[in-house]
């Protein structure tokens, strides 16, 4: 008859019930089911931002000439600084491994020595996120887009025809007064120099700013520098479309807006995941120094936390390839 | 409380626990792995830093390169950092399958159907 079992099956192959077949507990498989869940959100996230870089038109930023910069350094270090920051979390990673190991020793002493460890590189982490963040917002010194095409040479000799619309980018010196010139702050004047051309702002101190050189292709190419007449040439042809370092609506880095939103939404939202997985860490931290565990009798909770800890690590390898390598 | 959702002589399950000697070889495989991860990173960043991005066959090289080492680097972590590598076979299908076949899934659709009204995939060029 159709539905019924023809075939006995024999009792070692037939699970019994009692026992998890998966020989985990239950709060164990719940963790690893949220960070399946959790994964897949992170993966679209990718996802998305790889399908919306491959259909756009105009040329992606180039992560080793957005990120090249050192706190309280100069010069340039590309990746320099996102190689630490994933250096910092892989070594967290570590410290919470051997947390869990010393837990399954049943080690106080070993738990809450690394498990205070993974603490400090979790902070450690969150510090230099902030840092990054705050450069990515403020930027270096802004650009505008042309308002005709225009044809120059630059620096070193190469010719460039350059279109309506293309990005140019100026010094730090410079930017940092056409950021209030441009948005009409009476303070800040335009005035003829010497070399050409000079943003003023009268004030308690009086700043001045010449227009040395402007760069091109800054983000997406090997950037070229152009100065003297031929600067005055890119500067004239000016539209009123100013762009200084990045916010939600506007972006220095890109003509495409989804580029600074895709930054924040996924670097945020991961940076979202090591806050909390760094208060869950305070948590178990407390509960193993006061002997909670001890009590306990087994150190699963450390296990659980390690879990989700590892897939903070995890998600920002996929974010450190997928942003600022390819 | 009795639980009953261990089993017995599992070298996971919460009443057993590591002896040293154990937990020594665990810590040599943890280190061993730590090293792997860094050398990999510095690789993935040195390449980053020396090839530019082009319209090249070398780049493309480079950028599939970027993705390999980027998933030998996530199965270390999610085997022997998250040691699903221990667990029971089944435990592992549980988990990795279903994310396999969604993501697998979500990026055939993002290749193929997202571009075709370009009339052709410009993802792997």
């Amino acid at each position: 008859m159709g539905g019924e079992a023809t075939k006995s099956i024999s009792k070692e192959v037939l699970w019994g019930g009692g026992q998890s077949p998966f020989s985990v507990s239950y709060g164990k498989m719940m963790m690893w089911y949220f960070l399946v869940s959790d994964a897949l959100t992170f993966g679209g996230l990718l996802t998305a931002y790889g399908f919306v870089r491959a259909s756009s038109p105009d040329a992606w930023p180039i992560g080793e000439q957005v990120f090249r910069s050192l706190p309280g350094l100069d010069g340039e270090y590309p990746l320099i600084y996102v190689a630490l920051m994933t250096f910092i979390l892989i070594v967290s990673s570590v410290t919470m491994v051997l947390a869990v190991e010393s837990g399954h020793r049943n080690d106080k002493n070993g738990v809450v020595k690394w498990l205070g460890l993974t603490v400090i590189g979790g902070f450690i982490f969150l510090g230099s996120q902030a840092w990054e963040w705050s450069h990515f917002i403020h930027g270096s010194g802004g650009s505008y887009l042309l308002a005709e095409n225009v044809s120059v040479t630059s620096d070193d000799g190469q010719t460039f025809d350059l279109n309506k619309g293309d990005a140019i980018y100026m010094d730090h010196d410079f930017g940092h007064l056409a950021e209030p010139w441009s948005e009409g702050n009476p303070m800040v004047s335009l005035q003829d120099s010497e070399h050409g051309i000079k943003l003023v702002q009268n004030g308690e101190h009086t700043h001045e700013a010449e227009l040395h050189a402007l760069t091109i292709n800054k983000y997406i190419e090997n950037e070229s520098h152009v100065s003297g007449d031929q600067a005055m040439k890119l500067w004239n042809a000016r539209s009123e479309s100013f762009s200084f370092g990045a916010n939600m609506h506007d972006n220095e880095y890109a003509v495409q807006q989804s580029y600074a939103n895709f930054f924040f939404f996924i670097t945020g939202f991961h940076g979202f995941h090591v806050l909390s997985g760094v208060v869950i860490n305070i948590i178990i931290f407390f509960m193993a120094y006061r002997g909670v565990f001890e009590r306990r009798k087994h150190y699963e909770m450390v296990e659980k936390i390690g879990l989700y800890w590892h897939f903070v690590d995890l998600v920002w390898v996929f974010v450190f390839t997928f942003f600022y390598l390819i | 409380m009795e639980r009953d959702d261990l089993i017995v002589n599992d070298s996971y399950s919460l009443n057993s626990h590591h002896s040293e000697e154990e937990g020594a070889a665990i810590r040599k495989n943890v280190w061993k792995v730590t090293a792997i991860l860094t050398l990999l990173t510095t690789v993935e960043v040195i390449m980053g830093i020396y090839f530019k991005r082009a319209e090249t066959f070398t780049w493309s090289m480079i950028k599939w390169s970027f993705v390999i080492l980027t998933l030998v680097k996530a199965a270390y972590i999610v085997l022997v950092f998250m040691h699903l590598g221990d667990e029971r076979p089944n435990l592992k299908k549980v988990v990795l399958a279903p994310y396999m076949m969604f993501i697998g899934y979500l990026l055939f659709i993002a290749i193929t159907e997202g571009f075709a009204h370009l009339g052709n995939s410009t993802l792997f060029q």
